[in-house]
């Protein structure tokens, strides 16, 4: 029986994730000897994008009903289509919408937030995300079915290309409780739980007038910023930028804290990531004991610094 | 209008996670229990409701009876009475099930759940309960106008926002946002009092079956020890980055 993998688009353009997952899908399906096919609804990027990642069928499904996001309506014409006994999903904001309903629907077993490949596959046992990073547990499937939503940047994008075969499929789902009134995506702007690198900043810039420093080392890395709890409570910098465990939950190459003290809340949050350097006044700081790399300094003055001596090592 | 705001219970932030010695289990011992925080933004929503619109709002919580000082905090923070599901949670659809009964029979016209629980980081509970009251599921949601039968909810996407009107009844997982972080509902002497005397409904589980099974649990290894860097000598740390750790 074939993996089926949800291929989530946004605008009709393939998200990262959407290739993590099926490279997710790509590693089980070689596992038990099977193969891939990726579910997507209405995508204008072509299916030459999953291919690559192993994808040897795409399913497009083509529904104007389905051109504004509806995760019940989404879940149905998921349900339709997926034929398999493992789903995968990435553990994005859409995707983890859909999940849950299509679970559901199929009475299957859901494990969300998968860090690694399964541990077996009958039963489904994986290793997940919990307590907010501070701790991992082994989950196991009780149904036939398991669905399964892989948590961003865990698993990684491996290309694996294969020759696939694209299957366009009508369907009219039924989408009479919600109606999307406006999207609005800001352009250009990296999207924080996508991005390999993270400068992040706590309440030691002082003020929102000191960002700039911090989205120069941002714009010259090709990284997302991000910050700590009280300096969006404050509204230095917007919600979607808070990160920590009530925040987003973000697993990154590399995270630079900068003028952030640490704290447990915090690190729930980020401490996933691969590496982490710490740049802070007080040499005391917590964070400093959950860090690869340290500086004890005035970011005033370190961050314009470093910012220099890596655009000439970039050149 | 009738609201049924789903709490849970979890581990104060603060806190230092560790598993029983023999690792199938989260270790309670000293463990303060605070409701969780995701869920506080619907529960504030809720009484805002109550407040503006004359809402009645229940509380519910799937768990035993350890969890009785957080619904007594709902309740002191102004919900007009509560339910609790007398089961320990085993697993997202168990909890879902036992929500979804409740509500079946209800007729809420609003389900406010937060997007996720911060101890199991499931956040499956919100969509699963949708779906089995067949009712519309917002996810993320950062804001919420009621006007009637239909609401109109943003939701929080990567990189922005989307503005949805959704037919009521609805289920809307919420996160900070949903109301400001500074609105939050401190509870007051007087909510305290009135609390204790407000309804808290004890009901015993409809359904026993899980579909996932915590098999073991394994803390975070530790990070190697941290390689200070002199704050004059950057080269280092972008050497190191650069050669060592290879991410930049
Ligand atoms: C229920 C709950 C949930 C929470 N969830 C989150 C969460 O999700 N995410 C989160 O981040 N927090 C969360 N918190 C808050 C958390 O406990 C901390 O208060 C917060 O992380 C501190 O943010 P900060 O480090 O930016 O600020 P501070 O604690 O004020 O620390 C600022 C740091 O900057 C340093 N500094 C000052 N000046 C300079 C300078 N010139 N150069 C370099 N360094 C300097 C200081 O030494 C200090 O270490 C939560 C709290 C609660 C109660």
């Amino acid at each position: 029986m074939a993996i089926y993998v949800y291929a989530e688009n946004i605008n009709g353009i393939y998200k990262k994730a959407a290739f993590e997952a099926v490279s997710y899908a790509k590693a089980i399906a070689d596992k038990d000897g099977e193969t891939v096919t990726a579910i997507s609804i209405n995508p204008t990027d072509s299916s030459d994008l999953l291919y690559k990642y192993g994808a040897d069928k795409v399913l497009n499904i083509k529904d104007e009903g389905l051109k504004g996001f509806s995760a019940k309506a989404y879940a149905q014409a998921v349900n339709e289509v997926a034929d398999g006994n493992i789903i995968v999903f990435p553990h994005t904001t859409d995707a983890s919408s859909v999940a849950p309903m299509l679970a559901i629907m199929k009475s299957y077993s859901l494990i969300t937030n998968a860090l690694e490949a399964p541990e077996s596959l009958s039963p489904f046992q994986v290793k997940r995300r919990a307590f907010s990073g501070k701790g991992i547990m082994h989950a196991k499937a009780d149904a036939a079915g398991v669905i399964v939503t892989v948590s961003q940047n865990a698993f990684g994008i491996k290309e694996n290309a294969v020759s696939g075969s694209e299957e366009v499929k009508n369907l009219s789902v039924a989408n009479e409780d919600t109606k999307v009134i406006s999207h609005e995506q800001s352009s250009g702007k990296l999207d924080l739980k996508e991005a390999e690198i993270v400068v992040s900043a706590g309440r030691g810039m002082k003020g929102p007038e000191n960002w700039g420093m911090i989205e120069d080392l941002a714009n010259l890395l090709g990284a997302a910023t991000a910050c700590s709890k009280p300096v969006s409570d404050i509204g230095w910098r917007p919600h979607s930028e808070h990160v920590g465990q009530t925040g987003k939950a973000i697993s990154p190459n590399l995270y630079i804290a900068v003028g952030i003290s640490g704290a447990i809340q915090h690190l729930a949050g980020v401490n996933s990531s691969k590496t982490i350097v710490v740049i802070n006044s007080d040499p005391e700081a917590p964070f400093f004991k959950s860090a690869d790399y340290g500086v004890v300094g005035d970011a005033f003055q370190i961050i314009p610094q470093l910012t220099e001596k890596i655009k000439a090592l970039k050149g | 209008m009738k609201i049924l705001v789903c709490i849970s219970s979890v581990p104060d932030t603060t806190s230092k996670i560790n598993f029983t010695a023999d690792q199938s289990a989260f270790d309670k011992n000293g463990i303060q229990w605070v409701i969780n925080p995701l869920d506080e933004f619907g529960l504030t929503k809720a009484i805002k409701l109550q407040e503006s619109a004359g809402a009645t709002v229940t509380v519910i919580n799937v768990g035993d009876s350890t969890t009785e000082p957080v619904i007594r905090k709902s309740l002191a923070i102004g919900a007009n009475d509560a339910i609790r599901i007398n089961i320990e949670p085993k697993d997202s659809y168990s909890v879902a099930k036992e929500i979804a009964n409740i509500a079946q029979s209800g007729g809420y016209d609003l389900i406010f759940c937060g997007k996720e629980s911060i101890d199991y980081n499931g956040g499956a509970v919100p969509g699963m309960v949708a779906q089995l009251l067949n009712q519309p599921f917002i996810n993320a949601c950062v804001g919420l106008e009621v006007n009637g039968a239909e609401a109109t909810a943003v939701r929080e996407i990567e990189g922005g926002k989307e503005t949805i009107s959704v037919k009521l009844p609805a289920v809307i997982a919420g996160q900070k946002g949903l109301v400001d972080e500074k609105d939050l509902i401190i509870p007051n002497m007087r909510g305290i009092m009135s609390a204790r005397s407000k309804p808290l409904t004890v009901r015993e589980p409809v359904n026993n079956e899980v579909k996932v099974d915590a098999v073991s649990f394994d803390a975070v290894p530790a990070r190697a020890a941290v390689k200070m860097v002199a704050p004059d000598n950057l080269d280092e740390l972008v050497r190191l980055l650069h050669e060592e750790a290879k991410v930049i």
